[in-house]
């Protein structure tokens, strides 16, 4: 029959010349090869110090934004914990009293607000549930830690500072509510 | 005269113990880095400046484990097994000749501890012994894999040692002695042994491996096979022990081949640094530890190369190959020899 690919190659089982039998210029070729490696470059990427290339919409740790003002955009709708398919986000709301405006852009927002690390898949379908965009997955690691309950982020490790913005412009956003 | 005979032998001692060890210790840092090289990676280089303090840390980490004795195993062979394995591996030191006589304090100094006549034999005699520290540990385990961990290590102990003597005494054949400064000496200059035994240079090498228990004959640690071999019931500095046991054996073997086939301290053109017998020792030791270090990494670079043999293939290579390629070659040699002496 013909072969659709020509990869096909016909196995043989002759028996070895004398030459093969001797097996010592297998090994020295072998060798040689193994030494061509020992001058070739690293592969390898020296973790804390430098960091893999990563894609532009690379998944990582979240971030919960802030608008240009510095208010929270999140208004704890819930509606990422409902997408959430592994379940590891959790939110209680609280009404939004008159001298906290420049503190949170809408009348509802989350006084609390945790994800669980170690449930996340970083399948980011809270950041497309979110109509007040508000949450983004980013291009940072969650580190690594020696507890479970340190991968518990609430947040003060969520939420960004005014001071040190955390950017999206890689993400899919529409910019009304903060663009950077 | 005689108080300073046993300091300078005292002194020769403790220094070779601790190069011995040191050596070893930075064999296994090396193995790690060429083993990473080889395979594209970079190798240990967390402790230190390119991870140059890992056997260190490789040694305080030995330390303090957990010193664990199998609740049936035999409790005193299961400490002699790594005590014979590390003292067969350092007492064969103590037979090379490092280098030429120091001329120092106004009195020569040998760079040898056991000036033997039968240095060769008493080599030989010590790796036989090397068998026992692996067989008593792997049997006192009393675990199946152990046992046949060191079952394996002894046949092939024994098998190899035939074809690694009978190429050994083509050399002595040449050199007309047992004792290995004469054989260093018959080997001056430029003189090797290798360019009138080639042959026997191979065979002996593949022996080495083998009795080193160093890839490809690696079978009694064996450790997709046997979990370790031998030692897989050692834990801690006992362990440690054995592991270094074998890279302070690698260390002597790479010693012996570099005397009985590279000329041992011999450089070519070391005839101009006769009237300074000093620094001709100094160059000579130096010379010495470097044809060393050539054959350490060839050993490590096969290690990374050649996949382990099956047990079947390992006793056809050892029987059937090694042994009368040997016994050829010294039929051969014994006869060029005897007309070379006008003996016919």
């Amino acid at each position: 029959m013909e072969s659709l690919t020509n990869r096909k190659v016909v196995v043989s089982d002759k028996p070895m010349t004398f030459m093969e039998k001797l097996y010592i210029p297998a090994i020295i070729k072998g060798m040689l090869v193994t030494f061509r490696h020992i001058l070739m470059r690293r592969k390898t990427i020296k973790y804390p110090e430098e960091t893999r290339e990563f894609a532009p919409v690379y998944r990582g740790m979240h971030v919960l934004k802030r608008d240009e003002q510095g208010r929270e955009n999140c208004t704890a709708c819930g509606l990422c914990a409902v997408a959430c398919p592994a379940e590891a986000i959790t939110m209680t709301s609280a009404e939004r009293t008159k001298d906290q405006k420049d503190l949170y852009r809408e009348e509802k927002y989350a006084s609390m607000y945790e994800i669980n690390m170690l449930r996340c898949i970083f399948c980011g379908l809270c950041e497309e549930a979110c109509p007040k965009e508000a949450i983004f997955l980013t291009d940072r690691l969650v580190p690594t830690q020696f507890e479970r309950g340190e991968f518990i982020y609430g947040k003060d490790k969520l939420v960004e500072s005014t001071d040190h913005r955390i950017d999206i412009t890689k993400r899919q956003f529409t910019g009304k509510r903060g663009t950077i | 005269m005689e108080t300073f005979f046993w300091i300078d032998k005292l002194v020769l001692v403790l220094l070779l113990f601790l190069i011995s060890l040191g050596i070893a210790a930075y064999q296994t840092y090396f193995e790690r880095k060429l083993a990473g090289w080889i395979q594209d990676r970079v190798g240990p280089d967390r402790a230190g400046k390119f991870g140059i303090l890992q056997p260190i840390a490789d040694g305080v980490k030995m330390f303090m484990k957990e010193d664990f004795t199998p609740a049936n195993a035999d409790k005193w062979l299961f400490i002699l097994g790594p005590g014979i394995a590390m003292f067969t591996s350092l007492i064969t030191s103590s037979i090379i000749p490092w280098g030429p006589d120091l001329q120092l304090f106004g009195r020569s100094i040998s760079l040898q501890v056991a000036e033997i006549n039968i240095g060769i034999l008493f080599a030989f005699g010590i790796i036989s012994i090397g068998v026992y520290g692996i067989m008593i540990g792997g049997w006192a385990s009393n675990n199946k894999y152990s046992l046949f961990g060191a079952i394996r290590a002894s046949s092939q102990m024994i098998s190899y040692e035939l074809a690694m003597g009978i190429s050994a005494i083509t050399i002595i054949m040449i050199s007309g002695s047992l004792d290995l400064r004469a054989i260093v000496e018959s080997q001056h200059g430029m003189n090797w042994n290798i360019f009138y035994q080639p042959v026997a240079f191979v065979v002996f090498f593949i022996c080495a491996l083998a009795e080193t228990n160093r890839a490809p004959f690696d079978l009694p640690e064996c450790e997709n096979e046997l979990i370790g071999g031998y030692h897989t019931e050692y834990s801690s500095m006992k362990l440690g022990l054995f592991l270094f046991s074998e890279y302070v054996a690698m260390f002597v073997s790479s010693a012996l081949m570099a005397i009985l086939f590279f000329g041992g301290y011999n450089f070519p053109g070391m005839d101009y640094l006769k009237d300074s017998p000093n620094l001709l020792a100094l160059i000579s030791v130096m010379v010495f530890f470097a044809k060393i270090f050539v054959f350490i990494f060839v050993f490590m670079w096969i290690r990374w190369t050649i996949p382990r043999f099956r047990f079947d293939q390992l006793m056809h290579l050892g029987w059937k190959v090694l042994i009368p390629i040997a016994l050829v070659n010294m039929l051969i040699t014994g006869f060029v020899v005897a007309l070379y002496e006008h003996w016919f």
